[in-house]
């Protein structure tokens, strides 16, 4: 299916990333957001605000993130594409609510435009700190989707992915931005409607009565109604059956967290999204994502000028990790760089991957600013030894 | 078998009221004397003597006793999470607003945790039928203090008696501008069901108060007897108010309960607000949301 026409700005913009954001989820379809006002991510409520009149659709500007983070899951069983966008102390907000869109298998975005933590922490300035809190934030065993763009060029068209991945999986998807890129203003070119390829609701076929909301599909993803159309579902964050009626009993729970988790891990070789570079012959390969995969570029350039054999592997979907293409990796290279704007989170999942087969140095960032292209390239050096 | 065995077909008896449950989801979970169903009967028949197209009806519940009505509603239903009720509400009412979208819940849901989404919900006169089954307590988790619980209640989380003021609910949503505000109890079961009526009629923010006994946690605690004890409190204490000023309608440990209509008043909805402005200040070039939707 391609995209609205009504949506999409085709031509050439030069705007930053929280804009470029916005016009790739109204390019995606969306058509309600709420949100509530936090640093850096503002901008991309406010120019959601000023678009979707004249689009068609619906921005309000709820009294919390507790409330805009439930009224999006409202709206998209009223059958919309949703999203909501916030930053750190708003994502801590979100959690609970992030945990019943998983639970009730309910297509979101969550944008967080993440920031220096803990706490208010720095709001004007960047981080990758909520990177492990997106995938674990919720009480109780789930899975999600996040993926980590490093441009405003990125931020319109991996928007679109995102809200592709929610309809396609049925479950929360987290765009990772940062204030950097969140904040950064570049050319953006935004494609011709019928160039851009949307992802429509997974609607049933089925009539009412011969419908089970949570019957799931082969790929375990259940096809879904909305409300109004006489399928006169239930749907609750109590553990269900597949009639959607809570079931307090370990077997129903057993078997409502297993596909939860597994129809992302078990579909995970689908949701693989890397750049490679220069792998084929890397005795070290630098790991990272979003505005941090910059610098990386930068080091491994001066690496490879220094005659040093270093290859770039960025992860455009961090979660879920890519594991098989890690451990391939893991079985012919010398060392892992894993350079990120925290003191260490995405490390710890390489290290689980590589377990002992290679060499992986962190090199951490508390955030505030982005890395230096001498310290990234100093780990690499020491390594490539 | 006894000689004495006579065969007698009966006819196949069934409340008209039963398709408007989920049959294969009772029995519920409410105790006895508990006044939840009893509110829950009165919105059914509501319902069906106005014949409502069960197709554009959505509930919307929080979390507590009060919370599982959604459950057991043949409808579109939500539970939704501890006090989020209202704001999941909103924007389903948005997301489709051909929807009629109830939400059904306790005092505990609505005022304590939900309080905030309840008053900009008022605020904003979102179309939202608010109807709160208020039992003074916390049913579910065991009878701990609540937003509402009368000055002096003994409740487990305040044993030696409920010393914080408690909120007066319509006062609270008359303040904060709902445009249709009723109390009755579940021993007015004609008036309730009247009342339901007028909810499910009137554009806005409705907020209908059901006072309801809890005889397993509220009365038990406070030595106040059985469910038909309460009923017979509610019976000899009410006074119908229509129009009663709603700061004098508080509530005191079973003292006088003021009940009636005391609000029903006209205010653009949030939609119709929004669809008007933008209308105004873009012209032909609007088309208002949610008035001819394209699915």
């Amino acid at each position: 299916m391609h995209a609205d026409p009504k949506g999409v700005l085709t031509g050439l913009h030069f705007i930053d990333g929280d804009h470029a954001a916005c016009e790739g989820a109204i390019a995606a379809g969306c058509r309600f957001a709420a949100g509530y006002p936090i640093t850096p991510s503002t901008e991309v409520v406010e120019r959601f605000a000023a678009r979707i009149p004249l689009v068609g659709g619906v921005f309000i500007q709820m009294e919390d993130e507790i409330a805009s983070s439930i009224a999006i899951l409202g709206a998209a069983w009223a059958g919309h594409k949703v999203m909501t966008v916030t930053s750190g102390p708003g994502l801590s907000l979100m959690m609970e609510h992030i945990g019943y869109a998983a639970m009730t298998e309910t297509p979101c975005v969550f944008v967080d435009v993440q920031r220096g933590g803990p706490s208010t922490g720095l709001p004007t300035l960047p981080a990758q700190a909520d990177m492990m809190q997106v995938r674990w934030g919720s009480h109780g065993d789930y899975n999600v989707i996040a993926l980590s763009p490093n441009s405003p060029q990125e931020c319109f068209d991996l928007m679109i992915k995102a809200f592709n991945l929610a309809e396609l999986y049925r479950t929360p998807v987290f765009f990772m931005m940062d204030e950097v890129v969140g904040h950064m203003t570049e050319r953006v070119a935004i494609p011709r409607p019928e160039d851009i390829e949307v992802v429509p609701r997974r609607w049933t076929s089925r009539k009412p009565g011969d419908y089970r909301a949570y019957e799931p599909g082969e790929d375990l993803v259940p096809e879904m109604v909305k409300a109004g159309d006489g399928f006169r579902v239930h749907i609750t964050g109590l553990t269900h059956d597949e009639r959607g009626y809570p079931a307090m009993n370990p077997q129903a729970q057993d078997k409502l967290v297993r596909r939860l988790v597994d129809k992302i891990r078990k579909n995970a070789h689908k949701l693989v999204d890397v750049r490679g570079e220069n792998l084929e012959d890397a005795d070290v390969v630098v790991i990272s994502y979003g505005i941090t995969s910059r610098i990386a570029a930068a080091a491994v350039e001066e690496a490879r000028a220094a005659g040093r054999k270093v290859g770039h592997l960025r992860l455009v979907i961090v979660w879920p990790f890519p594991e098989p293409l890690v451990a391939e990796l893991a079985s012919r290279v010398k060392a892992f760089v894993v350079p990120e704007l925290n003191l260490g989170q995405m490390v710890r999942e390489v290290e689980r991957v590589v377990a002992g087969k290679a060499q992986v140095v962190s090199v951490p960032h508390a955030g505030g600013t982005v890395h230096q292209v001498e310290d990234i390239l100093a780990k690499i050096l020491e390594v490539a030894k | 078998m006894s000689s004495l065995a006579v065969n007698v077909e009966l006819p196949e008896l069934q409340n008209p009221l039963m398709p408007y449950l989920r049959q294969d989801r009772i029995p519920h979970i409410w105790c006895p004397g508990c006044g939840i169903g009893t509110s829950l009967n009165a919105f059914i028949r509501a319902l069906d003597e106005m014949q409502f197209d069960l197709n554009k009806l959505a509930v919307v519940s929080g979390i507590g006793c009060t919370g599982r009505v959604a459950g057991y509603l043949n409808v579109d239903s939500f539970h939704t999470t501890h006090g989020r009720a209202i704001p999941f509400a909103t924007g389903l009412k948005l997301g489709n607003p051909d929807l009629k979208v109830v939400v059904y819940s306790g005092d505990g849901d609505l005022f304590a945790i939900g309080g905030n989404h309840f008053i900009h919900a008022a605020r904003r006169n979102m179309d939202l039928f608010v109807v709160c089954v208020n039992n003074f307590t916390y049913g579910m988790t065991g009878g701990q203090v609540a937003p509402t619980t009368p000055l002096g209640a003994t409740q487990t989380t305040m044993p030696y008696g409920n010393f914080e003021p408690p909120f007066n609910l319509p006062y609270l949503a008359d303040s904060c501008g709902a445009v249709y505000v009723a109390r009755w109890t579940v021993y007015h079961v004609r008036q309730l069901t009247r009342a339901f009526k007028e909810g499910l009629s009137k554009k806005g923010f409705v907020f209908l108060e059901v006072l309801s006994p809890c005889p397993t946690l509220y009365s038990r605690r406070n030595r106040l007897g059985d469910g038909v004890e309460q009923l017979k409190y509610y019976k000899e204490k009410s006074v119908v108010k229509n129009g009663a000023d709603t700061r004098d309608v508080g509530l005191s440990f079973q003292g006088d309960i003021v009940v009636g209509t005391f609000v029903n008043r006209e205010r653009p909805t949030w939609l119709e607000a929004m669809n008007e402005h933008f209308s105004q200040r873009f012209g032909d070039r609007y088309q208002p949301y949610g008035v001819h939707r394209e699915d």
